[in-house]
């Protein structure tokens, strides 16, 4: 039991570090595909909301062996880690779009107008006034996005990642008397407990967002 | 082999993958309004087993509920297919979204309607199954349709242990014809055709059920 609890702690950190790498490229990402959801031009933000859609459509472990095994740059195949994090990266991406829009969409329209009354550029109303805002309304879901990412990224060990599920499944190949399910249970206890600052975090944002609002 | 010769098999394992998902879903949803029930119970010894199971399922991910159900069961002298395995692993993870999202709807039901049905003579039972559920299922319909979007994703995860869905297919296929890139387009295709427009739909449920909110 003590050892299963070591074997499957020592892939935490790469746990983490999938989730954390996946979320800064969905973060930085997703703020190209939210400007091109929001575009006036209609047939191009419909592309951009199909494109979205699509990459929603296709489930993780489809991304990761589509980029894993499928995408070879020269004859050098991308190592585990790094098809890992562009996966996630491109899903989160698209799902970090939606919400970013979801918190423009939700601002009053007497922000712009009072914006536009005050004589304000277009980029700096957009920079300046709504985006503080549209940042505040969608915090809460972006916290929770994170920790469905944090669960996601168990996902990376099929394609060998060495995080805590790619561990507990060693472990348990290793140890054929110790009962299968010690180290998954030990991960899935890892997860829950990994889960909880962020989900403290995000329930302290709302009811902060609520008191101001 | 090309793409007219190994279709068939990505259609075969795309019919295990929507058989898995009917099972989780229907199962997962009667379990999970159970569950809704038993979080929302005033009673503790009801109230708490229930919300760990609600916490747990959502929790922990599923790729680890599927392991855990695969591996561990057997331990406690439960066998089980592999396909059955991952039917209950994904039903759990279902059911404990589910759950809330339920009660998420049965909550958003206004206290009036209760009021009505005891000022009417309704007994408690009759109210909550034909006054306040059907109006609470109405309003978590768009999320429930989501979540049954996502848990047909989700079986792709039983690839993991073995059950001859569409991701398995895939991956046998592509071990033969080493056409990865190729195979593992069309599969995410089969996945996105299915899922991208039942998710218009449910934007198109979910529009038309706040239009018709009071």
């Amino acid at each position: 039991m003590g050892n299963a609890f070591i074997a499957v702690l020592m892939g935490l950190p790469m746990t983490l570090l999938v989730t954390v790498v996946a979320f800064a490229i969905g973060a930085i990402g997703g703020i190209p595909i939210m400007l091109g959801l929001r575009l006036r031009f209609a047939p191009l933000a419909l592309l951009f909301r199909f494109a979205v859609d699509l990459i929603r459509g296709i489930p993780p472990i489809v991304w990761l062996f589509l980029i894993y095994f499928g995408v070879q740059i020269g004859a050098v195949r991308l190592s585990a880690f790094t098809a890992a994090v562009i996966g996630l990266g491109i899903i989160s991406s698209a799902y970090l779009a939606e919400i970013y829009r979801g918190g423009y969409s939700t601002l009053p329209k007497g922000q712009l107008e009072a914006a536009h009354a005050l004589g304000l550029g277009r980029a700096t109303t957009f920079l300046r006034i709504l985006t503080p805002q549209a940042m505040r309304t969608s915090l809460p879901s972006i916290t929770t996005y994170l920790m469905s990412l944090i669960k996601d990224s168990s996902i990376a060990s099929t394609i060998g990642v060495m995080d805590m599920v790619f561990l507990s499944n060693q472990f348990a190949r290793q140890n054929p008397t110790t009962s299968g399910i010690v180290p998954f249970f030990i991960a899935a206890l890892v997860y829950l407990i990994v889960s909880i600052p962020v989900a403290v975090l995000s329930r302290r944002l709302d009811a902060r967002m609520s008191r101001n609002a | 082999m090309d793409l007219a010769q190994y279709l068939p098999r990505l259609g075969q394992g795309l019919a295990v993958s929507l058989q898995l998902t009917v099972i989780s879903v229907v199962i997962g949803y009667v379990l999970g309004t159970l569950l809704a029930l038993g979080v929302s119970s005033r009673r503790p010894w009801l109230h708490w087993p229930c919300l760990v199971v609600v916490e747990f399922g959502r929790g922990i991910p599923a790729l680890v509920v599927l392991y855990m159900v695969y591996f561990g069961l057997p331990s406690f002298g439960v066998l089980l297919e592999n396909f059955a395995a991952a039917a209950a692993g994904l039903t759990f993870t279902v059911a404990a979204y589910s759950s809330e999202m339920i009660r998420g709807g049965i909550a958003s039901v206004p206290k009036g309607q209760r009021e009505a049905a005891d000022a009417l003579g309704l007994a408690p039972a009759t109210t909550f199954v034909r006054v306040i559920l059907p109006q609470g299922l109405r309003s978590s319909i768009p999320a429930l349709m989501g979540l049954a979007i996502m848990s047909f994703q989700g079986t792709s995860l039983a690839y993991s242990i073995s059950v001859a869905e569409l991701m398995s297919q895939a991956y046998q296929v592509s071990t033969i014809t080493f056409q990865y890139l190729s195979v593992y387009g069309v599969t995410g295709l089969i996945f996105a055709a299915i899922s991208v427009p039942l998710t218009w739909l449910s934007v198109g449920v979910e529009k038309r059920l706040a239009r018709g909110a009071r």
